[in-house]
């Protein structure tokens, strides 16, 4: 009843399929924050001018993110673009987390009081040097809360680059499964290699924000 | 010396200040008393440009401050602000609070800012506090905190915007100190507020408010011991 054929190499085989997951998180979300913390701040600071920003971002928030990886992958064989799976991934799950940093970075830079502002203001400080050494550091603190929870919902979400052909933990462990025919084996350990990361991720986050709290 | 000319000052279809004028010379008191709404806060904002004017002039030291020539950063350097809401940076220690303005505006070396920063911490009475968070401050601590802050500029104007109202009674008394001591360094200063015995003692003149308009002013025996005007006294009655 205990046997199992679950052999090392299988194991491996889902710990390379983990790090895959890993890799994709880390350009994802090096992608979508860059490009979140730019559009927010647009959107915070100039709410007018970027509103057609605003409507395609949207667009990316809400059309769900496996039809999006279907799309893009299409378009990218009839452009004729000569990226890897891998490269498409990281795209397209960087676009879609792009789209809610933008959100968070804004609601963190809307969230600074205006009198705090009006008193850096007061003292000389310039618009820029405000943004810097006020609005930035503040903001930083309110939005990096919602900011580990886009990580962490990026990391669950590249189980969906497997539609594209990319095998990542998920994918990995489907092909053990139809190996070995152990699902409840095999993805009860899938899910605690997610949960390990996961759990390893909001642990650093939570210290980070402890750090800050002592502060206020 | 400020000089405030025929200023209108709107929110919307909302006018707030009427036509004010007001001249505060230089190592005078001047408070500004007056029910809420009556435009008082919003002058004192109009005075270091962080709201604009309709129309009108105000002048410090002769420099136009609602001119498109005028560098607004430059002047603020010289007008110091308090605020109701003491807006502590939370995420600076005291320390840094007081210390920003003079290493990023005026320019200074680390170990310059912090002689000022300190010195202007003793003098308000937080030499004790100066490597804590705000967050871990009184309200009235935080509040000499920001008028440190603002004095560490070394301005020659300081504007006190009800800088007691938002604080516990008990608390009211060491920052009216603070600012009492301002006074008899010969600090110029306007300051809104609707503590009035304290504006009786440390002013030159008091100024009622009313409408967007100066309703009476003078000195704070003709204003608030012998009012003339019915609505004068009718205030002062009810808040005292």
């Amino acid at each position: 009843m205990l046997s199992t054929s679950l052999t090392m190499s299988d194991l491996l085989f889902l710990l390379h399929g983990a790090w895959v997951t890993l890799q994709l998180t880390f350009w994802a979300m090096l992608l979508g924050t860059i490009a979140g913390v730019v559009f927010g701040l647009l959107r915070a600071l100039m709410p007018n001018a970027s509103r057609p920003l605003g409507w395609v971002l949207d667009a990316f928030r809400s059309v769900p993110l496996l039809i999006q990886f279907v799309l893009f992958n299409s378009l990218k064989s009839i452009v004729g673009l000569d990226w890897s799976a891998f490269a498409v991934g990281c795209i397209v799950l960087g676009v879609y987390s792009a789209a809610f940093c933008t959100e968070i970075v804004r609601s963190g830079v809307l969230a600074v009081p205006m009198t705090v502002r009006r008193a850096a203001r007061s003292l000389g400080l310039t618009y820029s040097q405000d943004l810097r050494y006020i609005v930035f550091p503040m903001a930083t603190r309110i939005a990096f809360p919602g900011w580990l929870n886009v990580v962490l919902s990026t990391m669950k979400d590249t189980a969906l680059v497997m539609w594209i052909g990319i095998i990542e933990l998920l994918r990995a462990s489907q092909i053990v499964v139809t190996r070995i025919q152990e699902p409840l084996l095999v993805l009860c350990i899938a899910g605690l290699i997610y949960y390990v990361i996961s759990l390893v991720v909001s642990r650093l986050g939570a210290r980070l924000e402890t750090r800050w709290q002592e502060n206020d | 010396m400020i000089e405030i000319n025929k200023v209108h000052k709107s929110f919307g279809d909302l006018e707030v200040i009427k036509g004010v004028d007001l001249t505060v010379d230089k190592g005078e008191v001047v408070s500004i008393i007056g029910g809420s709404g009556s435009g008082k806060s919003t002058l004192l904002m109009c005075i270091n440009g962080l709201e604009k004017i309709q129309s009108g002039s105000i002048r410090v030291d002769g420099t136009e401050v609602h001119d498109k020539g005028t560098d607004i950063n430059k002047l603020r350097q010289k007008i110091g602000i308090v605020f109701q809401q003491w807006n502590a940076f939370p995420h600076l220690t005291v320390l840094e609070n007081v210390m920003l303005a003079p290493r990023k505006v005026l320019g200074k070396s680390r170990a310059e800012a912090e002689e000022v920063a300190v010195n202007q911490l003793n003098h308000v009475g937080l030499g004790d506090k100066i490597k804590v968070f705000p967050g871990t401050l009184s309200g009235g601590q935080q509040q000499r905190m920001a008028i440190a802050r603002a004095l560490a500029m070394s301005p020659d104007y300081m504007l006190f915007d009800e800088a007691t109202s938002a604080l516990d009674p008990q608390l009211v008394g060491e920052v009216l100190d603070t600012v009492r001591m301002l006074a008899d360094d010969g600090m110029t200063m306007v300051l809104v507020t609707h503590e009035i015995h304290f504006a009786r003692d440390v002013s030159d003149r008091v100024a009622f408010f009313r409408n967007g308009l100066v309703h009476e002013i003078g000195t704070p025996d003709q204003v608030i011991n012998n009012p003339q005007k019915p609505e004068t006294i009718a205030f002062l009655k009810s808040v005292s």
